[in-house]
């Protein structure tokens, strides 16, 4: 497990890991298993019915523990998809650390797609992470496919805070969430594109529940040539409060398209949406500047406090 | 020491050609502090972004204890210890108060109770504003008081502050009137200080009024206090006149 400086970095880049995590985890690498660990209330198992991929199953009670789920890919030309399912009891609250980081040094394509599905339990909380990472100066893509679905029960609540990090050649996003009765989905994107990548994040929250609420910030950066499409979509039906706020920065020769759309079917939903696309702010390059930055400095500065 | 010598700036408008500074020239000694005032669209604001290099001139020289300044850019200015304080500061999406003041103070360690210091100063309580986001959630007023703590987290040698009273509320006036003239009693900086206040005015050294492009009055605040009164409260030609009832 981590036997290699590549490991280790592309580790503590998608998952703060920096040796082995404390709890439950799992580390999937080049499409094989290199390291498990179950606890108590947090059981972690291959899947069974034929598919690539393991069951995690959290404990009705659990608190304050974490889950580690990192995949990493080493090796070029490696393609897979992956299923991972949550099974989470009532009454948790549970950190659950997922990304994925490819190293490509190749000039074959690395892939992976990922179907992660969330069934959370009564009144339980759950913080996902997710960081998406590549590198590798090989001509072979690094391609990440990753899709989220997230049943909430009544009272349950997900904190889902997603990143793109650097290096992801493309990138289609599927993420649904379906909140019941009282349920709460928080939603953080960040994603950055650069050179010529492409990016395409399709968000569906359905706030089936009476008194259920979702939000969704979503900031990104398209630098370059990249081009990215938002696709944040938000349903109401039933008395319920949505908000969906997209942010990007615009750079170089990139494309940007933000396409919220909000959809009541009761009229006790209160949905509002916001999207904003634009350049970095002369005058706040320009502030920096007086405090000492070069123009360079206070853009990183911006770029890299806007998707914090 | 601050000079400035026969600053011009002109911009083209069609096939004119507007003089907005006309041949200003003058000196400002260290430790001093020194209030720009007179009418809007005089030329005030122009004259301190050129000190700050926001603005170039079109003709002149800036020398800054006894470097010509004259073609460098912000950021080397900045480096050698001038600010400026925004009448209408920016907002950064995810730059938090913390974050600007570190970046400001140049120390990336500062201390909360550093910060605290500062943002006291502008009458903000580091409680309630170090994680904040200096965004559209904060009001005008605030944003203006944290753009000024972010000139004292500076403490550069050339402080330059545009209207620092704009939109701010009386108590919070006074309290910022109070580091004025403490930063001025420490002789810790030189001040330039583009107001419109009385209270402000009065604590200079000297005061200099900009009008159409030129400097139209120079002196000390007790001097020029009563002329600017004079023009301010110069009547009302119809509530002078005396109305008679057809």
């Amino acid at each position: 497990m981590m036997d290699n400086e590549i490991d280790r970095e592309l580790l503590e880049k998608i998952a703060d890991m920096l040796g082995k995590p404390v709890g439950a985890f799992n580390i999937r690498k080049d499409s094989g298993c290199d390291g498990r660990q179950s606890t108590e209330h947090i059981e972690i198992t291959s899947k069974t019915d034929g598919k690539s991929g393991i069951d995690i199953r959290i404990k009705d009670g659990t608190v304050g523990e974490t889950c580690h789920i990192p995949v990493i890919i080493t090796k070029p030309g490696i393609e897979e998809m992956v299923y991972n399912d949550f099974y989470i009891g009532e009454n948790c609250n549970v950190d659950i650390v997922a990304g994925c980081g490819i190293h490509n040094c190749g000039d074959q394509t690395s892939r992976h797609d990922g179907l992660h599905t969330f069934y959370v339990g009564k009144n339980s909380h759950v913080h996902y992470t997710e960081k998406h990472y590549g590198e590798g100066d090989g001509k072979g893509g690094k391609i990440m496919n990753p899709q989220t679905v997230v049943y909430l029960e009544e009272g349950a609540s997900i904190q889902m805070d997603t990143t793109q990090i650097r290096g992801i050649d493309s990138t289609k996003r599927y993420t649904k969430i379906v909140c019941g009765k009282g349920a709460e989905a928080v939603i953080t994107e960040r994603l950055l594109t650069h050179g010529d990548q492409v990016a395409e994040s399709d968000m569906e929250i359905v706030l089936d529940g009476e008194d259920s609420k979702g939000r969704v910030i979503s900031r990104s950066v398209a630098q370059d040539e990249s081009s990215q499409v938002f696709y944040p979509r938000m349903v109401g039906n039933a008395q319920c409060f949505g908000h969906v706020q997209c942010d990007s920065i615009i750079m170089g020769q990139a494309k940007i398209k933000s396409i919220p759309a909000i959809t009541a079917n009761c009229t006790e939903a209160q949905l509002v949406h916001e999207a904003a696309i634009g350049k970095i702010a002369g005058d706040q390059l320009l502030k920096l500047e007086t405090l000492g930055l070069t123009e360079e400095e206070a853009e990183d500065c911006i770029l890299k406090g806007f998707l914090a | 020491m601050l000079e400035l010598k026969h600053i011009s700036y002109s911009v083209h408008e069609g096939d004119e050609e507007l003089g907005i500074l006309k041949d200003i020239s003058l000196t400002i000694d260290d430790h001093k502090l020194v209030v720009f005032t007179g009418p809007n669209g005089g030329g005030k604001t122009t004259l301190a972004k050129i000190i700050m290099g926001l603005v170039t001139p079109t003709e002149g020289q800036i020398i800054w204890n006894g470097q010509d300044i004259t073609g460098l850019g912000i950021t080397e200015r900045a480096r050698l210890g001038i600010s400026y304080g925004f009448q209408q500061p920016p907002r950064f999406k995810g730059l938090t108060v913390r974050d600007l003041l570190t970046l400001a103070s140049g120390d990336s360690k500062l201390s909360k109770d550093k910060c605290c210091q500062y943002l006291t100063k502008v009458g903000l309580c580091a409680n309630d504003y170090l994680d904040r986001e200096v965004d559209v959630s904060l009001s005008g007023g605030e944003v203006k008081r944290i753009e000024i703590a972010s000139i004292l987290a500076r403490n550069s040698q050339l402080m330059i502050f545009d209207e620092p009273e704009a939109g701010i509320d009386l108590w919070s006036f006074a309290r910022l009137t109070e580091t004025f003239e403490q930063i001025h009693a420490n002789g810790s900086a030189t001040m330039i200080i583009i107001s419109h206040q009385e209270r402000i005015i009065s604590l200079a050294d000297e005061v200099i009024v900009v009008g159409d492009g030129a400097i139209r009055h120079r002196g000390s605040a007790s001097e020029i206090l009563p002329q600017i009164l004079a023009d301010t409260l110069g009547g009302c030609p119809v509530l002078t006149k005396e109305v008679t009832a057809q």
